[in-house]
């Protein structure tokens, strides 16, 4: 096995335009463990550590793919918190410290954390190569089990996410109360300026998925400029849609029956909560709940 | 002068009743402790394990040719290759080395490759042409016994019955259920590892991570076809073992390779091989039907246990005697019928794990005692005090219990423990934890008890003995000592009791411990709960020949004082084949935990909030190590309870790594408040009474407890899943 080690993107792009097999690797909490259990033998790694502009983000914002879950929880919780949440429930601190989400993204789980945020978010995913840059928005990305949108030559660059307009909120069921990998995953964003809300399953699908009637929903029910208590008829409405919107399996981790009540649980609290500390906002000066 | 023993103890620190720091605690935690995947040796290789993919079926062909042609491989070797015996086992000899014409359960082993890198090895073993003709599989336990015969005496292993007192009574109530336990796993974090050595004069050295030393040896030299003193065995460092290394994994198979190949051979399992590389917890389904009285005394129980031993015996008939003799928990009965069955399948085999038939016993018999206190109207500690054994009580085997029995004190004392503040507001607390599944919406508290029961030492009339070897000389003009067993330090901290031992005994504050090897007599198995009372008494009994040659001495020149002795617990008796009777255990242990959970009932999550615990160990050696033991099984018992199982399909195992197979992390496992009876036995060195495997046994259905009480559901399955809980 190559073991290439660019110093800078550009070289990165020719290597990889030129190995298109070569796997990239950044925090390897991922590739080395398929690498350790031999589920997968790559020609080459191209390691994307040295890279300095991987491991920085820019206000806008812009994440370089090679930035740790650690310091988007330290350095980014306050504008993206549904990220930091997600990034949060990643393994343990020693993962956390290593790795990215450049690396859930390469990887395209359908149980990687970070995805229904960026889904429910409108992230949008900056891909190089030596032909150009391309820019996929989160829910083009994904396109199959642990298949993502890039072409052979790619490597992910960056991850493009505006700091939250409104309330973020982040949820996801395994069966440990930590370190656990899983069974399914529940994010909200609300754009209250837009009058919608973004809303993503991990985990309940072959990818990770928008729940668009569930969105469609909030969009044409709630009123978001002047927010009124949430009747929880809405609430129980919206976790049939984002319910209905997986089409989960019964699998080792859980049942897929399991799976959609839990994630209409998730996504009816989720809501609540969002919603809350938007009424806190809009009546109380900015004032937190937490419900 | 002379100084007596008392004197001389206190004048040393580190004797027995302190917790002196233990030798391997900083290195462990350091990462610098050597386990036995660190060995390593000049010139060595790897060893590789080809294994069935099928849990059964019958082996056609095998072709190494291709195999044979991979540059770098030293040997390809098959059951052919065996020179000894091609089977071996820890009761019953039943499992080949090799597999021959059939395998048995999925991950059998069936060739071995040995080569310069565990890569080629890996290529070699894929080049391995084996044809098989898949047969069904027999998976259900319950029938197995009349399914197609596995082996040639058919698929029952052992049946156990008790029968004490009246056999067909009525009572005021009767309670009956059926109960299931899964396959749980030991999960120790060291895998497998070894290192095989060969000798110019046909013998090997084997460097392993084992249990017991001498059984080991004696299984690798039968199949080896040596004499025993030609194989030798020392141990290395040892990553936890709970039951998970007193079968053999690679022993002969690295011995094998090195003495075929001439070379040194290294062989380390990784995660996912070691899941299929050692024995697990016998599942269980188990049904029962207790009678009682008004007053909530119990009249009769009656029981029919089934136990899952999976391919091969292993030690499921040690296992079955368990279940049956323990079966109706600490409790006074004075009619009981009992029949325990243990049964070939083409599961993963299953063995020894911390518990040992105990524990599936206990989660029955615990949840049967909840639900005649619900019956009766009686709170859970009540009935379970009402029916409580104590010294003097009878147990369902007629043998008479002889020392402390303290368990209506266990129970009242983690009853009167005070109860944890009311659901956090901290979603660290909160089931689910960061995982940020809820505020606290569908979060309801439940507190549950349980008690147990867990024979200590090996039983039925197994001659269970350890050696000790003192060595006391002069080192820079004062005494010091050394301790030589072959008993395993698998991280328990035999090291330091040994220590410990031997300042108390003879006053003398430098001890060193020699490494584990069998240059010494037989130290018996590092399991049920046993090396303290046995090595520690062998040890004890060594320092007191020594002490006697001492003669009060504290220079004693260039003089050599090295005494070497064999030590026993009083006997055992066999069990009654028809009747179970007999007076076939050692000693008893008991402990009661209190469990207080949080549940969101509507995404069936759980989170123990305190899991708090009384246990009697006779007489506290190492306070410390002690409670650490006491917080250790409760953990391995809260994994039963609500997240650890081996899930098969088929006979196929569907979660062999750390990602789908969950043990509990610090956020799972609350701090606990434990309290520690020190009621001597006096039958015991010290009066101790063996300490790591109660607590795994009352742990689990004291969280399964307060979880019926926080949800109101009937839960007869462990471990409880969310599904179970939202009905999904």
């Amino acid at each position: 096995m190559d073991f290439l080690r660019p110093e800078t993107l550009a070289e990165a792009l020719e290597l990889k335009a030129a190995r298109p097999d070569a796997v990239p690797i950044a925090g390897g909490t991922d590739v080395m463990v398929e690498l350790n259990f031999d589920h997968r033998r790559p020609a080459a790694l191209l390691d994307l550590t040295r890279i300095p502009e991987l491991r920085e983000w820019s206000d806008g914002l812009r994440i370089g793919s090679g930035v740790p879950y650690v310091r988007i929880i330290d350095e980014l919780g306050a504008q993206l918190p549904g990220l930091a949440m997600a990034s949060r429930t990643v393994g343990s601190p020693q993962i956390r410290n290593r790795g990215t989400v450049g690396g859930n993204l390469g990887a395209a789980s359908p149980a990687g954390d970070t995805h229904p945020v960026l889904l429910a978010s409108d992230a949008v995913i900056e891909v190089a190569s030596v032909r150009g840059t391309r820019m996929i928005p989160a829910d083009e990305f994904y396109v199959g089990v642990k298949r993502n949108a890039l072409e052979p030559d790619e490597l992910i660059v960056a991850v493009h996410l505006a700091p939250a307009k409104g309330p973020q909120q982040f949820s996801k069921v395994g069966t440990r109360n930590a370190m656990v990998i899983a069974v399914c995953s529940f994010a909200i964003s609300l754009f209250p300026e837009e009058n919608r809300a973004g809303a993503a399953v991990g985990s309940a699908a072959p990818t990770p998925r928008r729940a668009v009637d569930a969105e469609e929903f909030l969009a044409s029910t709630l009123d978001f400029a002047s927010p009124k208590p949430l009747l929880d008829s809405v609430k129980r409405e919206f976790g049939e849609l984002v319910s209905r919107a997986a089409s989960p399996i019964d699998d080792v981790r859980g049942s897929a029956a399991y799976r959609k009540h839990a994630l209409a649980v998730m996504a009816r609290r989720t809501l609540g909560w969002a919603w809350q500390e938007l009424l806190g906002q809009k009546n109380g000066g900015g004032e937190h709940a937490c419900a | 002068m002379t100084l007596t023993p008392a004197e001389l103890t206190s004048a040393v620190s580190g004797g027995i009743g302190t917790s002196p720091q233990r030798p391997d605690g900083n290195l462990k935690v350091r990462g610098e402790f050597a386990y036995a995947s660190d060995l390593w040796h000049e010139d060595m290789i790897w060893g590789a394990t080809l294994r069935s993919p099928h849990p059964y079926a019958r082996i056609v062909s095998v072709d190494l040719t291709e195999a044979l042609k991979v540059p770098g491989v030293y040997a390809v070797l098959t059951h052919s290759d065996v020179p000894g015996r091609n089977q071996y086992g820890l009761e019953h000899k039943d499992q080949p080395v090799l597999a021959v014409d059939v395998v048995r359960y999925q991950g059998e082993p069936v060739a071995l490759v040995g080569a310069d890198h565990p890569e080629t090895a890996l290529r070699a073993m894929k080049k391995i042409v084996v044809a098989y003709d898949v047969l069904e599989p027999v998976v259900d336990m319950e029938t197995a016994a009349d399914s197609a015969p596995l082996h040639p005496g058919g698929n029952l292993v052992r049946h156990v019955p008790i029968r004490r007192g009246a056999q067909d009574l009525q009572a005021d109530v009767v309670v009956s259920g059926r109960y299931e336990v899964g396959m749980q796993d030991q999960a120790f974090l060291g895998p497998e590892s070894g290192l095989a050595v060969p000798a110019a004069d046909g013998s090997v050295d084997l460097y392993i991570a084992t249990q017991w030393l001498h059984v080991d040896r004696a299984q690798v030299a039968s199949a080896l076809g040596l004499p025993e003193e030609k194989v030798r065995l020392t141990l290395s460092g040892v990553g936890g073992a709970f039951g998970g290394r007193e079968d053999l994994s690679m022993q002969v198979h690295a011995c094998l390779l090195a003495l075929h190949t001439g070379k040194p051979v290294k062989m380390v399992y990784n995660r996912e091989e070691s899941f299929y590389g050692h024995v697990h917890r016998h599942p269980a389904v188990l049904y029962y039907e207790h009678g009682a009285d008004h007053t909530g005394k119990l009249v009769y129980v009656k029981a029919r246990i089934y136990l899952d031993g999976g391919a091969y015996a292993s030690s499921t008939p040690a296992v079955v005697a368990n279940a049956a003799t323990l079966g109706v928990g600490p409790y006074e009965v004075d009619n009981v019928t009992i029949d325990c069955y243990g049964l070939y399948t083409n599961n993963p085999p299953c063995g020894a794990m911390r518990g040992f038939g105990a524990v599936q016993a206990g989660f029955a018999y615990e949840s049967q005692m909840d639900k005649l206190a619900d019956a009766l109207g009686m709170s859970p500690v009540d009935v379970r005090v009402r029916n409580a054994m104590t010294e003097g009580s009878v147990m369902p085997t007629g043998q008479v219990v002889d020392s402390a029995a303290p368990v209506a004190q266990l129970l009242k004392l983690v009853q009167d423990k005070p109860l944890p503040a009311g659901t956090s507001s901290d979603i660290r607390e909160l089931p689910g934890g960061v995982s940020n599944t809820t505020h606290g919406e569908g979060v309801v508290r439940g507190v549950g008890y349980a008690v147990g029961i867990k024979n200590i030492c090996f039983s039925e009339g197994y001659d269970d003995y350890s050696t000790a070897r003192v060595r006391v000389s002069m080192v820079n003009g004062s005494l010091a000592a050394a301790v030589h067993t072959a008993a395993c330090e698998v991280g328990q901290g035999l090291v330091t009791i040994m220590q410990q031992i031997v300042r108390t005994e003879l006053g003398i504050e430098r001890v060193t411990v020699l490494p584990m090897d069998t240059t010494i007599g037989n130290g018996g198995s590092t399991s049920a709960s046993r090396q303290t009372y046995v090595t520690g008494g062998a040890v004890k009994a060594a320092c007191a020949a020594v002490r006697s040659r001492l003669d009060g001495r504290v220079d004693i020149g260039s003089e050599v004082i090295d005494e070497t002795v064999e030590w026993r617990h009083r006997a055992t008796e066999a069990l009654d084949p028809v009747t179970g009777q007999g007076n076939a255990h050692v000693q008893y242990g008991f402990a009661a935990h209190r469990a207080v959970v949080d549940v969101d009932v509507e995404l069936g999550l759980v989170r123990v909030v305190a899991l708090d615990c009384a246990q009697d160990v006779g007489r506290a050696l190492n306070p410390q190590a002690v409670v650490g033991q006491i917080q250790g099984g409760s953990a391995q018992g809260l994994g039963l309870a609500v997240m650890e199982e081996i899930q098969t399909s088929g006979g196929k195992v569907r979660n062999p790594s750390f990602t789908d197979y969950l043990i509990p992390t610090v956020l799972d496992m609350p701090p606990m408040s434990i309290d520690v009876l020190e009621l001597a036995d006096p039958h015991a060195p010290y009066g101790i009474r063996g300490v790591g495997e109660p607590p795994t046994i009352s742990s689990t259905p004291a969280i399964v407890a307060a979880i019926r009480a926080a949800t109101g559901l009937a839960l007869t399955r462990v471990p409880v899943r969310p599904e179970h809980l939202t009905g999904t």
